[in-house]
């Protein structure tokens, strides 16, 4: 048994900094392509036609059934073996992003199909065009209500955004793992991490408040 | 699509999915009897008690499971818990199960109408058995939907033990992604089995849910 000696963490502190940097900005960027993804996938369940349809219901059920973990090692080890080279940094984006999109277009299209009919009639008789009564006046109202359900989703993304350290991305999980192959230091170093993740939640938390006193001020 | 090679692995992939549904099955019995005891603690009279429920739902909550699981089989052993891998995996992820699943009991048990409550006690229950005979039974019905989506987020979580070398249905995949350089027919062997085990517990949850909705 080798006990705990947390001293030697702040020595390490710019390196882990470094990770938690990446941390944040694989997580915005992912959960922003999410969002639009997800609005897309719902807009072209609800109304494209089935060519278009048909595939992308199958692609959501695919993503659904199965975990991320999978879905990193297939767009990132998978992909490159029929010539499709992305890099790391990039298959994790995306496999965050499409995994969360499939969600968020479940909640989407809910969120759209709980909309009152008369929004729609009442667009389409000023003289909005189909597309245009979804675009402006759908999608606003969609969003608008779907805020905290899709919040919750943002979440999750934020933690299971430490599973792309397993295609070597350079984020929290994957430079703690850099300083305890240094250190042999597994348990202060996986604790000091999972303490970031924690502040990390809190502050997303608080920004989802805000967000949802804004939506409901603005009702 | 290479369909011979299809025939020729999927008798490993069904051991390796036989080996998910096994650890499955632990981690949601462990996070049951967590949830049980937090949401416990959470709805009880003491303030002490009530913060500790709280400060487990947000801890486990808060941090990602990949980094609980990284905590309890690489950190154990500096704390003299020496883990196999199958073992820590299992308890990880029932602990971090555990944590959902008690505010999904939570929730089931505070959606009873209080009156309920209030009407078992003047009629000379007591609290105990208000809450065994009069709130439970209730509560249960509420919870078998939100406990049920937990459950399913378990089986697809459980890829994450992948990571410290449990020889489950992710792990089975990546290997072979690498040595036989056919990702999309591993990818649909894996999803496919995936999607037995998830999508066959989203029916018999919906059906659970039916039946007692039925009753009530």
């Amino acid at each position: 048994m080798q006990g705990l000696d947390f001293s030697i963490v702040p020595e390490y502190l710019p390196l882990i900094g470094k990770g938690l940097w990446w941390t944040v900005v694989i997580s915005v960027i992912s959960a922003l392509f999410s969002i639009v993804a997800g609005m897309g996938f719902a807009l072209i369940v609800l109304y494209a036609s089935p060519v278009v349809r048909y595939p992308v219901r199958l692609f959501m059920w695919l993503f659904m059934g199965t975990p991320l973990l999978l879905q990193l090692f297939l767009i990132y080890f998978g992909l490159v073996q029929i010539g499709i080279d992305i890099p790391a940094l990039w298959s994790g984006i995306i496999g965050l992003s499409l995994h969360f999109a499939v969600y968020n277009a479940d909640i989407f299209r809910a969120g759209i199909a709980s909309l009152d009919k008369g929004q729609t009639e009442a667009a389409r008789s000023l003289g909005f065009g189909a597309w245009q009564t979804r675009l402006y006046i759908v999608v606003p109202q969609a969003l608008r209500n779907t805020v905290p359900a899709v919040g919750n989703m943002m979440i999750a993304l934020l933690k299971e955004s430490s599973i792309v350290s397993m295609i070597g991305i350079a984020e929290l999980v994957h430079s703690a793992q850099l300083v305890i192959s240094e250190t042999y230091r597994p348990f202060e170093f996986y604790l000091t991490a999972a303490a970031l993740y924690y502040v990390l939640n809190l502050i997303l938390e608080a920004v989802l408040r805000g967000i949802e006193r804004k939506v409901e001020l603005s009702r | 699509m290479d369909i011979a090679l299809i025939g020729r692995i999927i008798p490993v992939f069904v051991q390796a999915a036989w080996t998910t549904v096994q650890i499955s099955l632990l981690s949601l019995v462990l996070g049951l009897a967590v949830a049980a005891l937090i949401a416990g603690l959470r709805l009880s009279h003491l303030a002490v008690l009530r913060f500790i429920g709280a400060a487990y739902v947000s801890v486990f909550r808060g941090t990602p499971a990949l980094l609980q699981i990284f905590l309890l089989y690489f950190g154990g052993p500096q704390l003299g818990i020496q883990l196999e891998p199958f073992a820590a995996g299992a308890i990880a992820l029932g602990l971090n199960i555990g944590a959902y699943m008690a505010e999904s009991i939570r929730g089931g048990v505070l959606s009873v109408d209080r009156g309920q409550m209030e009407a078992a006690r003047s009629l000379g229950f007591g609290e105990g058995q208000s809450m065994r005979w009069i709130v439970l039974p209730q509560a249960a019905k509420l919870m078998i939907r939100p406990l049920g989506v937990n459950a399913v987020a378990l089986v697809k979580g459980t890829a994450l033990v992948a990571t410290i070398s449990v020889v489950e249905l992710t792990y089975t995949a990546q290997r072979f992604i690498g040595s036989t350089y056919k990702p999309f027919e591993i990818f649909a062997v894996t999803a496919v089995l995936y999607m037995i085990m998830v999508y066959g517990l989203t029916l018999v949850i919906d059906r659970l849910d039916r039946a007692y909705a039925e009753e009530a």
